[in-house]
C-alpha cells in the first residue's frame, strides 16, 4: 500500500516533470491594448510561480487578427494562446479550431462571469475563450458645456434628444463640434457604430432566411439620422475619423458628445492623456425606438488553438490571467481604475474599483444590456450586436461602411448608398452559399 | 581631384542660391519625419495638441515605455540579418545573370527581364495562404532563414533589373578592349566591369537593404516570437484603440535610426564610388 | 593582371558602336543566368500555379464546408462586380499620380542635389530619408499629425493664415493618398536619378556650357536624354511596388468614402484577409497580374523605347 503510493507519487512526479519540460515555453499572441500590456508586465509572476516561460507576440489589432487567422486556419501551430475577439471566437469554435475552456477548475468561478459576455464567446453552449476584458458603448459628454448651455443629460437619452443637444452645443468657430461619431469605413469602425443605431431604430442585418435588410425602413431611418446629425453637428473630416481620431478630438476638447467604447473612459479620465478629464461625464448609449442592441458588446478573450501541443500549460496561463486574483493583482499593483473591466461581477462589487472608476455603473448597465444572443428587436439567425458572427462579415461590413461614408461625405444619397450596399451584400451572400 | 568636382567652381551667388534651394527642398521632404521625431519626445496629450506645440518639455518616457515592452535589440538584429543576408544572397545570384543579359543579350533577353519583373507583380496578399502552408511544411515559419529566402526572392527581380541597367551604362568597348588583351570572362567581370559598375552595385545593394528593411508583409505574417524584425516591432505600437502617437513616434524613430545612420555612412561611400563611375 | 585600361582610351572608344560586340554570343550565358532564373522560376511557378488552382476552387479559409471545383465562378463574381470599373480606374489614378509626381520631383531634386552646395551630403540624406519610413507609420503620421482637418499641422497652418482647412480625406481622398505615397517614393526616384546623373559625363556638360547651353536647354537636351533609361527603371520598379499599396489606404480612408480610394489591391485585400475567400482572392490576384503586365508592357514600351537601343 505504502510502496504503491510512493510508486504512484513518483510516477506522477515523473509525469508532471516530463510534462513540465515539454511545456516549458508558451507563445502568446496578443493585441497591444493597454490591458494586455499590463498583463505582459505582470506575467513574470506567473513564470516564477509555474516555471513556464512565456514568449510574447504583440501586434496591433488588424495585423494580429490577420496573423492569428492565417495560423489557426492552416493549423500552423505557431501560437499556444491567442487573443481573439467576440467576433471570431464563435466562428472558430464552430470549426473546432479552439479548445473548449470550461474546465479551468472550481476556483475559477464561471458563475462570476457576466452572462452576455460568456454568450458572446460560446458556440452551442460551449465556452471557447475566456474573457479578458469586455466593453460596450455609451455616451461621453462634456458636463461643463452642458451646464453652460443650460442642458440636462438624461440617464437614457433618446437619439432625438442627442440631436437637439448636438445642435445647441455645436460651436465650430470655437472648435467645439456638437457630436463626434465614427465615420471611417471599416467593419470595426463606422459599421460597428451604425449597426447599433440601426438596432435601436428596430432594424437588423438579415432576416431569418439570411436575406439582407439594408433597404428596409429602419436602416433608411437610422442611416439618414446618422448622416444628417453628423453632417450638421459633427467635426470636419468625419468620414475619415475612426475610434482613435475621435478619441483624440474628444480628449483635446473638440467634441460636445461622443458615443463610443466604454473602455475609452479610463483614458478620458486620465489627465495625462486628456484635457477634459475633469469635465467629462457619462450616460447610457442613446436609444431610438427599441432598447435592443443600442450599445454594442465586445470582448477580448484568451483562446487556446487545438493545434498547440501545450494545451495543459496554456490552460494554466489563461486561468491565471482571467481569474479573480488577477483582477485584484492589477487593482493593487496598477491602480484599480486599470483593472480589466466588464468581465466579472466581483469586480463591480468591489468598493475599491467603484471608487476609482466612477463610470463603473454605466459600464455595467451597458454590458448587461448588450446581449449578443438577442441583439435585435426582431429575430435574427446570427449572434453579435454590432457585427454578424459569420466569416463573410468583415468584408460585408467594410463595404457597407464605405458606402455609408460616401453618403456622409456627400457623394451619394443615403438611399443610393443603401441600395448599392444591399446588392453588394446580396452578391456576397449568394457567392458564399447562403442560406445554409 | 575627381571628375565630379572637376568642373569650374560655381560663383558664390550660385553657390548660395543652390544652398538655399537645396536645403529648402530637403527640409520640406524631411518635415514629416522631423515632426515624428519631435513627437517622440512629447507626452501623448501634447502630441495631439492644437495648435501644435513647438516648445515643450521633452520627455524620454516614450522610449522607456517602448523598451519596457518589446525587445528592440532582438528585433533590430533580426532586421540586420534579414536585410543584409538577403542582399548578399540576392546580389550573388543577380550579378552573373545581369552580366550575361547586359553583355551577351540573346533574342529572348528582354522578355526574360520583363518576366522576372512580372514575378514581383503577384499581389502578396493573394498568395499568403499558399505560402504559409509551404513554410509550415518546410519548417521555415518564424525562422530567419525563411525570411532571408523570401526577402531574397522578393527583391531579386529588382536587383537583376537595376544591375542590368547599370551594366548597360558601361561601354561595351571597355570589356572588348580587355578581351583583346586576353582577359577571360571572369577576369573581365571581376577586374574590368566590377570597378566600373561599383557605384551601381553599391546603390543597388543599398536599395535592396532598404527594401528588405521596410518589407512589412511577409516579415510580419511569417514570424512569431523568434524571427520578428523591426517591422513586427513597429506593428506592436500602432493601434486602432488609444492614443499612441508619441509611443509610435518613439518606436519608429528607433526603427528608422539604424538604417538612417547606415544610409549616411554609405552616402559617402556612394559618392566616392560614383566618381569612379564617371569614367565613361 | 590582364586589364590594362586607361580612362582616356575608353573615352576615345566611346563613340564606336557597341552593338556589334554585344550581339556576339561569345560565352555561354546559360550557366550565368541559370541560378537566378531557376530560383525565380520556382518562386514564380509554385505560387502562380497555386493561385491559378485556387482561383477555380471554392475555398474559404474560415469555412471548410465550402469546397469543390468552382469553374469560372470566382472570375465571374469578380468581373461582374459593379465596382470593378471604378476600382481599376482608381488603381490607374494612384499609379499615374505617384509615377508622375516621383518622376517630375525626383528629376528636379536629383538635379538640385547634384549641384555643389553647403551641406549637400546631409541635405541628400534628408531627402532620401522618407524612403526609410515604413508605410504604416508614414500613413499614420500624415493622416493624424499633418492632414487631420481639426488637429493636424496643415489645418493649423491654414487657419493661422486665415484660410479654411482642407478636409483631405473627405474632399480629396485620392489626392491625399497620392501625396502620401508620392512622399514615400520620390526619394527612390531621386536616389536612382542622382546616381545616374553622377555618371553623366562632366566634360560633356562643360562642353555644352561652353557652347552657351544654360539652365533649361541644358536640362532638356543633355540631362533628360541621359536620364531616359534611369527614369524607365524608376517607372518600372515603382509600378511594381505601387500596385501593391494597401496599408496607406487601409489606415487613412479604409477605401472610401464610397469607392473613391478602393484600388484593385485593396479589393483583393478585402477578399483575402478580411473575408478569407482564398478562391475569390486568387481570381483577383490573377486579374491583378494580368493588369500589371499590361500596364508594365505599355509603360515600358512607351516610356522606355530606349531600352531597345
Amino acid at each position: 500500500m505504502n510502496l504503491g503510493r510512493i510508486a504512484a507519487l513518483s510516477l506522477a512526479a515523473l509525469l508532471s516533470g516530463t510534462s513540465l519540460t515539454l511545456a516549458q515555453t508558451l507563445t502568446i499572441a496578443t493585441v497591444n491594448n493597454s490591458d494586455m500590456i499590463i498583463m505582459q508586465r505582470l506575467a513574470p509572476r506567473f513564470e516564477q510561480a509555474t516555471g513556464i516561460k512565456l514568449n510574447w507576440v504583440v501586434l496591433e489589432e488588424n495585423v494580429l487578427r490577420q496573423r492569428v487567422t492565417t495560423d489557426i486556419a492552416t493549423k500552423g501551430g505557431q501560437f499556444d494562446i491567442v487573443t481573439i475577439g467576440a467576433y471570431e471566437t464563435p466562428i472558430w469554435g464552430k470549426q473546432g479550431w479552439l479548445t473548449p475552456v470550461d474546465d479551468l477548475g472550481d476556483d475559477y468561478d464561471y458563475g462570476d462571469l457576466f452572462e452576455p459576455v460568456k454568450n458572446g464567446l460560446s458556440h452551442q453552449g460551449k465556452l471557447y475563450a475566456v474573457p479578458f476584458y469586455a466593453e460596450s458603448s455609451f455616451t461621453f459628454y462634456r458636463k461643463d458645456l452642458f451646464e453652460k448651455a443650460g442642458l440636462q443629460m438624461p440617464d437614457r437619452p433618446t437619439y432625438a434628444q442627442v440631436a437637439e443637444f448636438a445642435q445647441k452645443l455645436h460651436d465650430p468657430n470655437n472648435g467645439v463640434y456638437g457630436i463626434c461619431l465614427r465615420g471611417k469605413p471599416g467593419w470595426g469602425e463606422n459599421a460597428a457604430y451604425v449597426t447599433t443605431v440601426v438596432n435601436t431604430f428596430g432594424g437588423r442585418w438579415f432576416d431569418m432566411e439570411w436575406k439582407p435588410q439594408l433597404t428596409s425602413g429602419p436602416w433608411k431611418e437610422a442611416v439618414n439620422f446618422y448622416v444628417d446629425t453628423l453632417r450638421k453637428y459633427g467635426p470636419p473630416g468625419a468620414a475619415a475619423n475612426g475610434h482613435n481620431e475621435n478619441r483624440a478630438l474628444f480628449a483635446s476638447g473638440n467634441c460636445g458628445m461622443w458615443v463610443d467604447a466604454t473602455s475609452a473612459a479610463g483614458y478620458i479620465f486620465n489627465p495625462k492623456e486628456s484635457k477634459v478629464a475633469e469635465k467629462t461625464a457619462f450616460t447610457n448609449a442613446p436609444v431610438a425606438k427599441v432598447p435592443n442592441g443600442a450599445g454594442w458588446a465586445w470582448s477580448w478573450a484568451l483562446g487556446i488553438p487545438t493545434s498547440t501541443k501545450n494545451s495543459e500549460a496554456a490552460k494554466k496561463f489563461v486561468e491565471w490571467a482571467t481569474n479573480k486574483e488577477y483582477v485584484k493583482l492589477v487593482g493593487e499593483t496598477e491602480g484599480w481604475v486599470s483593472a480589466p473591466p466588464g468581465t466579472r461581477k466581483s469586480t463591480y462589487a468591489n468598493p475599491d474599483y467603484k471608487k476609482a472608476a466612477p463610470f463603473a455603473d454605466f459600464v455595467l448597465q451597458a454590458i448587461l444590456a448588450a446581449d449578443p444572443a438577442k441583439p435585435t428587436a426582431e429575430p435574427v439567425p446570427y449572434t453579435g450586436v454590432q457585427f454578424v458572427a459569420i466569416p463573410e462579415f468583415q468584408a460585408i461590413g467594410t463595404q457597407v461602411g464605405q458606402n455609408i461614408a460616401a453618403a456622409l461625405a456627400g457623394q451619394t444619397t443615403v438611399d443610393q448608398a443603401l441600395q448599392t450596399s444591399q446588392s453588394a451584400v446580396e452578391r456576397t451572400m449568394r457567392q458564399a452559399g447562403y442560406p445554409k | 581631384m575627381t571628375n565630379a568636382t572637376a568642373g569650374r567652381r560655381p560663383s558664390p551667388l550660385a553657390y548660395g542660391l543652390m544652398t538655399v534651394l537645396g536645403w529648402t527642398a530637403a527640409l520640406v521632404m524631411f518635415f514629416p519625419i522631423f515632426w515624428m521625431l519631435l513627437s517622440a519626445f512629447k507626452r501623448e496629450i501634447d502630441a495631439i495638441a492644437v495648435p501644435p506645440l513647438l516648445v515643450f518639455e521633452p520627455t524620454l518616457e516614450n522610449f522607456a515605455a517602448v523598451q519596457g515592452r518589446a525587445n528592440y535589440f532582438g528585433a533590430a538584429w533580426n532586421s540586420i540579418v534579414i536585410s543584409v543576408g538577403s542582399t548578399i544572397l540576392g546580389t550573388l545570384l543577380a550579378l552573373p545573370a545581369a552580366y550575361a543579359m547586359a553583355f551577351y543579350p540573346g533574342p529572348r533577353t528582354k522578355d526574360l527581364l520583363l518576366w522576372m519583373l512580372s514575378t514581383k507583380m503577384m499581389p502578396a496578399v493573394g498568395v499568403l495562404v499558399p505560402l504559409y502552408l509551404l513554410f509550415k511544411n518546410t519548417g521555415l515559419l518564424d525562422t530567419r532563414t525563411g525570411l532571408v529566402i523570401i526577402t531574397t526572392l522578393a527583391n531579386l527581380p529588382i536587383i537583376v533589373w537595376m544591375l542590368y541597367s547599370f551594366f548597360k551604362e558601361v561601354p561595351g568597348e571597355i570589356i572588348e578592349a580587355s578581351r583583346m588583351d586576353g582577359a577571360k570572362p571572369f577576369q573581365q567581370f571581376a577586374l574590368v566591369l566590377m570597378p566600373l559598375a561599383l557605384p551601381g552595385i553599391a546603390s543597388t545593394a543599398l536599395l535592396s537593404i532598404i527594401l528588405a528593411w521596410n518589407e512589412a508583409f511577409w516579415t510580419i505574417n511569417l514570424t512569431a516570437a523568434n524571427a520578428g524584425p523591426l517591422t513586427a516591432f513597429i506593428a506592436s505600437f500602432s493601434s486602432p484603440e488609444g492614443l499612441f502617437w508619441a509611443k509610435l513616434s518613439a518606436a519608429s524613430t528607433l526603427a528608422v535610426a539604424p538604417i538612417l545612420v547606415f544610409g549616411w555612412m554609405t552616402q559617402r561611400q556612394l559618392v566616392r564610388g560614383l566618381t569612379f563611375g564617371a569614367v565613361k | 593582371m590582364n586589364a590594362p585600361l586607361s580612362p582616356a582610351a575608353s573615352v576615345a572608344a566611346a563613340s564606336a558602336t557597341a552593338l556589334a560586340f554585344r550581339r556576339k554570343p561569345l560565352v555561354r550565358t546559360g550557366a550565368l543566368l541559370a541560378p537566378a532564373v531557376a530560383v525565380l522560376l520556382l518562386w514564380m511557378i509554385v505560387p502562380l500555379a497555386m493561385t491559378l488552382w485556387f482561383s477555380v476552387q471554392r475555398y474559404n479559409l474560415l469555412d471548410p464546408s465550402i469546397s469543390g471545383f468552382a469553374g469560372f465562378d470566382n472570375y465571374e463574381f469578380l468581373l461582374t462586380d459593379p465596382v470593378l470599373p471604378t476600382v481599376v480606374l482608381n488603381t490607374i489614378k494612384l499609379l499615374g499620380g505617384v509615377l508622375l509626381a516621383s518622376v517630375v520631383f525626383g528629376t528636379l531634386l536629383a538635379v538640385l542635389l547634384d549641384q555643389d552646395f553647403f551641406g549637400r551630403g546631409i541635405a541628400r540624406l534628408l531627402v532620401i530619408a522618407p524612403f526609410f519610413v515604413m508605410p504604416t507609420v508614414s500613413a499614420l503620421v500624415w493622416k493624424n499629425l499633418l492632414m487631420h482637418p481639426v488637429n493636424g499641422f496643415f489645418a493649423w497652418v491654414a487657419t493661422s493664415l486665415g484660410f479654411r482647412s482642407i478636409d483631405w480625406f473627405t474632399d480629396l481622398p485620392m489626392a491625399a493618398i497620392v501625396t502620401i505615397v508620392s512622399w514615400q517614393w520620390i526619394p527612390f526616384a531621386t536616389l536612382i536619378l542622382l546616381t545616374a546623373l553622377q555618371s553623366l559625363d562632366r566634360e560633356q556638360i562643360e562642353a555644352a556650357r561652353m557652347d552657351g547651353a544654360r539652365g533649361f536647354t541644358l536640362l532638356r537636351f543633355i540631362i533628360l536624354p541621359h536620364l531616359a533609361r534611369p527614369i524607365s527603371v524608376v517607372v518600372m520598379i515603382e509600378t511594381i511596388f505601387l500596385l501593391a499599396v494597401f496599408a496607406e489606404i487601409l489606415i487613412t480612408t479604409g477605401g472610401g468614402p464610397g469607392q473613391a480610394t478602393t484600388t484593385l489591391t485593396y479589393l483583393i485585400y478585402l477578399r483575402a484577409l478580411l473575408e478569407w475567400d482564398v478562391g475569390g482572392a486568387s481570381a483577383g490576384a490573377v486579374l491583378a497580374i494580368v493588369l500589371a503586365n499590361v500596364v508594365a508592357f505599355f509603360l515600358v514600351r512607351t516610356v522606355a523605347r530606349n531600352l531597345d537601343r
